[in-house]
């Protein structure tokens, strides 16, 4: 984490020269930190919605409920953050999860057909026992990923690939081929509005807070990152690998479920076919623009957080200027790319000849750039 | 000077790191016909010197002269066209390959874009047996022991008509045997012309086949001599700058106390009676006792590693029972065995040892914290007590904790590996090859470590190669040979290096 000192900020205008030159240094350190770009990336993507829509930025109240763009892109990103902060403990393992999209279709058709076949649809048990299938299924699909890869040696590509295909098959025989429609007040609730706030934040952003936590205020994160860096090593140091990596894909399972929830409720339908399509793509784009390396090891939650504020901003900001939704995902690729050509040192140091992690010495004359 | 003039000549190089300046103003000949020893500590600056001269680094300041004229390598590509060739410590070769595509991989012999794969093996062929090695260039590499595959990246170098040849730790995985057969080849090469750097720990070696050498020690040269100018014990005071008499000292420590040992008899800490793994190595017996070093000699791939594996949990025995403490026991995995007070320091410190990406601290506290869980971490204020403590104990350089574990030189690496051990304050302590690859003053603190633990009271199992070192240390030898146990001996001024040798040789002991 870069420190940028506050107390020199008062003093900025007031003296020149080598204040000018500490913030020129400031500046290349917080270039080279690995959420620079994402997060230049995503104030710029908001910039560029100002001019057609000035009141971008604000946020009001209509209703009871907040409303803005800017809720609605959070709105709009909470499944694929849940999904994103499941996929980074897994990557962190070293590991991956392709079947994530069909998990969360999985979850939200299991849960939709609990209250289809209700005897009372609008009860609250009802949408507790539809969610508590729906997250129980998404447990279940984690840990059957788990079994394979950790217990079985298989690739976890080719694990969690087999899950992709055959998982949304599973969902599409829960809906019978069919999309279910349900009838529930008391089910949409699950994604609609707690007080002036949409459910979908404060879930994933109560999962969010909870597995840094859970990774960081216990030693789990390291335990994970040891596995990920090393997985021999770190079974000859005594860490239960097997057990961690299950932890990550069941973990994992879960988020996916949980996304698939809140998607389905939100729309009062399941949609097998189309229910979390494309998510283990956009979770991992998330996962790499939040700089967790997909050879594992250090993993960054918070930076997956930010990567899928990227992605859904991006696609906000492509619906919002009226770019023909055919071009949508050249538009994503080209911006996932810039970001990573960014945050590359190589590419840095050679196109943009800032040296990556330079601290050097504040020069007191000021710097003559040939 | 009479010296005819040098093929590659470094002069004034340095290279600055963020913590540390590794070279400093070094300047390095090589003449043709020669072997020259490169030599120095763990972090003297060998390494940044290689890496500079193969392309692998550029320096901050210096020039390089390859046959008088002037170059600059940016990428290892550019000094490999230069006719600089390197083998390095770990073989870097694909094990999936077969044997003849590995030595000319980048130059395989083509007919309109398409390889040639008769004339391919053909030439390998020849290659191989132009250095005396007897194998099938046709079959995988990884069908090979390390030591025939370092053997094959020799010839790999060796093949491309290098003009200078780096060979940086080549002998640490040999055998005897083939060390022998790798300096034939050597001294083929040099009197072929070719200009080579061997850079080694042992010292034996230096005698034995090269004619010059230069010690850096702190980044700096400190010397430049003779080999036949300049005795061992000259040579060790060069690198460490200090005497090391403390090691004969040892010596007479452990043997005089080796014999009140055997007479008081604590019960066991781990007794193995018929333990054996199909495949890996035969049922053995074997006692530990508190207080106890049982060393383990003999050849590389005799069944040592393999023996400590069981013991440790990390293979499964699938015949023979395991007691802790008199309780019989079944180790299931590694931390079965640390739950029960055993710790093990793998001969491989890159692939089983090190978490590379992690820091320092955390790799130190990874034992402790695994046994402890997940849930009960290991408090901020604890554990940087308990690592700037070990540390300190056994100075790690650089004593940061924050940097990161795979920038540690490869003595550190080992401290490392062990404070994470001693830091569970284990009962049993394994260490495999705890020595190998990392310089003399490393070694003798290493040494003197396990002295005074075992006084302390842990019992150790010390597995190592040098058999002077496993007779200066133990309190009982055991021999291996061919995947099987085949002698146990108490200590004691009797044993010498010529019986348990004999044993190893022959398998039969008297």
């Amino acid at each position: 984490m870069n420190t940028v000192g506050t107390e020199t900020s008062g003093t900025d205008t007031a003296t020149s020269g080598a204040s000018g030159n500490e913030a020129l240094a400031r500046l290349r350190r917080a270039a080279s930190h690995r959420l620079f770009w994402p997060a230049v990336i995503l104030v710029g993507l908001m910039l560029v919605n100002l001019p057609s829509t000035p009141d971008y930025f604000s946020i009001g109240v209509r209703h009871g409920h907040l409303y803005g763009s800017l809720i609605n892109i959070l709105i709009f990103t909470a499944p694929q953050i849940l999904v994103g902060v499941g996929l980074t403990l897994v990557i962190a393992t070293s590991g991956i999860d392709l079947s994530v999209g069909a998990v969360v279709a999985i979850a939200g058709t299991a849960a939709c057909w609990w209250v289809v076949h209700a005897s009372d649809q609008n009860a609250a048990t009802t949408a507790l026992a539809a969610a508590g299938i729906g997250l129980a299924a998404g447990l279940a699909c984690g840990a059957w990923n788990g079994f394979f890869v950790a217990r079985m040696g298989v690739q976890p590509i080719v694990a969690t690939l087999t899950l992709m295909v055959a998982g949304r098959g599973v969902a599409q025989l829960i809906g019978n081929g069919q999309i279910i429609t349900v009838n529930s007040s008391s089910y949409a609730l699950i994604g609609g509005w707690w007080g002036p706030l949409p459910s979908g934040i404060l879930i994933a952003a109560a999962v969010v807070v909870l597995t840094i936590l859970l990774t960081r205020r216990t030693a789990l994160g390291m335990l994970i990152e040891a596995v990920g860096g090393n997985a021999e090593a770190a079974r000859l140091a005594g860490v239960r690998a097997t057990r961690i990596k299950m932890t990550a894909y069941i973990f994992c399972g879960f988020c996916a479920a949980a996304a698939g929830l809140l998607l389905t409720s939100n729309t009062s339908s399941a949609d097998a076919n189309n229910s979390g399509l494309w998510y283990e793509l956009y979770g991992i784009l998330a996962v790499v623009l939040g700089g967790t390396s997909l050879a594992g090891g250090r993993f960054h939650i918070g930076g997956t957080v930010l990567g899928a504020l990227v992605i859904g901003t991006l696609n906000n900001t492509l619906f919002a200027l009226g770019v023909p939704s055919q071009s949508n995902l050249v538009f994503e690729g080209g911006v996932v790319i810039v970001v990573c050509l960014l945050g590359s040192p190589k590419f840095r140091t050679k196109v943009l000849n800032l040296r990556p992690g330079r601290r050097l010495p504040v020069p007191a004359a000021p710097t003559t750039e040939a | 000077m009479t010296d005819p003039s040098p093929v590659l000549e470094m002069t004034g190089i340095t290279k600055q790191f963020p913590a540390v300046r590794a070279l400093d103003g070094v300047d390095f000949r090589l003449l043709p016909g020669e072997i020259h020893a490169l030599l120095g500590e763990n972090g003297a600056g060998k390494s940044t010197l290689i890496k500079v001269a193969t392309g692998v680094q550029e320096s901050d300041a210096g020039t390089i002269r390859l046959g008088g004229v002037p170059v600059r390598f940016p990428a290892p590509a550019a000094a490999q066209a230069a006719g600089i060739s390197t083998v390095y410590q770990e073989v870097n070769l694909c094990p999936n390959l077969s044997v003849a595509e590995n030595i000319l991989i980048g130059r395989e012999p083509t007919r309109a874009g398409r390889i040639r794969w008769k004339e391919l093996e053909r030439q390998a062929a020849e290659l191989v047996a132009r250095f005396g090695l007897d194998v099938d260039v046709s079959a995988p590499l990884d069908a090979y022991p390390l030591a025939v595959q370092q053997l094959v990246a020799i010839v790999r170098a060796a093949a491309v008509q290098a003009k200078v040849l780096i060979l940086d730790e080549p002998t640490s995985s040999l055998d005897r045997q083939e060390v022998t057969r790798l300096f034939e080849l050597m001294r083929r090469l040099r009197d072929e012309g070719v200009a080579i750097c061997f850079v080694t720990h042992f010292l034996d070696q230096i005698y034995e086949v090269c004619d010059r050498m230069t010690v850096l020690r702190g980044g700096r040269v400190v010397g430049e001599h003779l080999v036949s100018d300049l005795d061992q014990g000259g040579l060790v005071r060069l690198m460490v700058g200090r005497e090391l008499a403390e090691l004969d000292e040892l010596a007479d420590h452990v043997r005089t106390e080796s014999a009140q040992h055997t007479e008081d008899a604590a019960p066991a800490l781990l007794h193995a009676q018929g333990t054996g793994r199909r495949g890996g190595i035969e049922p053995f017996d074997l006692e530990v006792r508190a207080g106890e070093v049982l060393g383990l000699a003999g050849l590389l791939g005799s069944g040592r590693t393999e023996l400590a594996r069981l013991l440790f949990g990390a293979d499964q025995a699938d015949s023979g029972t395991l007691t802790v403490d008199g309780e019989a026991v079944t180790l299931r995995s590694p931390a079965d065995a640390i739950e029960r007070g055993i710790a093990f320091c793998s001969e491989d410190r890159k692939a089983e040892g090190l978490i590379p990406a992690l820091t320092v601290r955390e790799n130190i506290i990874l034992a402790m914290q695994a046994a402890r869980g997940w849930i009960r971490p290991v408090s901020a204020r604890q554990r940087d007590e308990l690592v700037s403590q070990y540390i300190t104990a056994l100075d790690i350089r650089p004593a940061n904790p924050d940097v990161l574990a795979g920038q540690l030189s490869g003595g550190n690496q080992q401290k490392l590996l062990l404070a994470r051990w001693l830091i569970t304050q284990p009962r049993l302590l394994i260490l495999d090859e705890p020595t190998r690859g990392i310089d003399v003053g490393a070694k003798a603190e290493i040494q003197k470590l396990v002295v005074s633990l075992s006084d302390e009271g842990m019992a150790m199992v010390f597995i190592s190669a040098e058999l002077e070192e496993v007779l200066r240390l133990s309190h009982t030898v055991g021999v291996l040979r061919d995947r099987r146990l085949v002698a146990t001996w108490a200590n004691g001024p009797e044993l010498g290096t010529d019986q348990v040798l004999s044993t190893i040789a022959s398998g039969v002991h008297e």
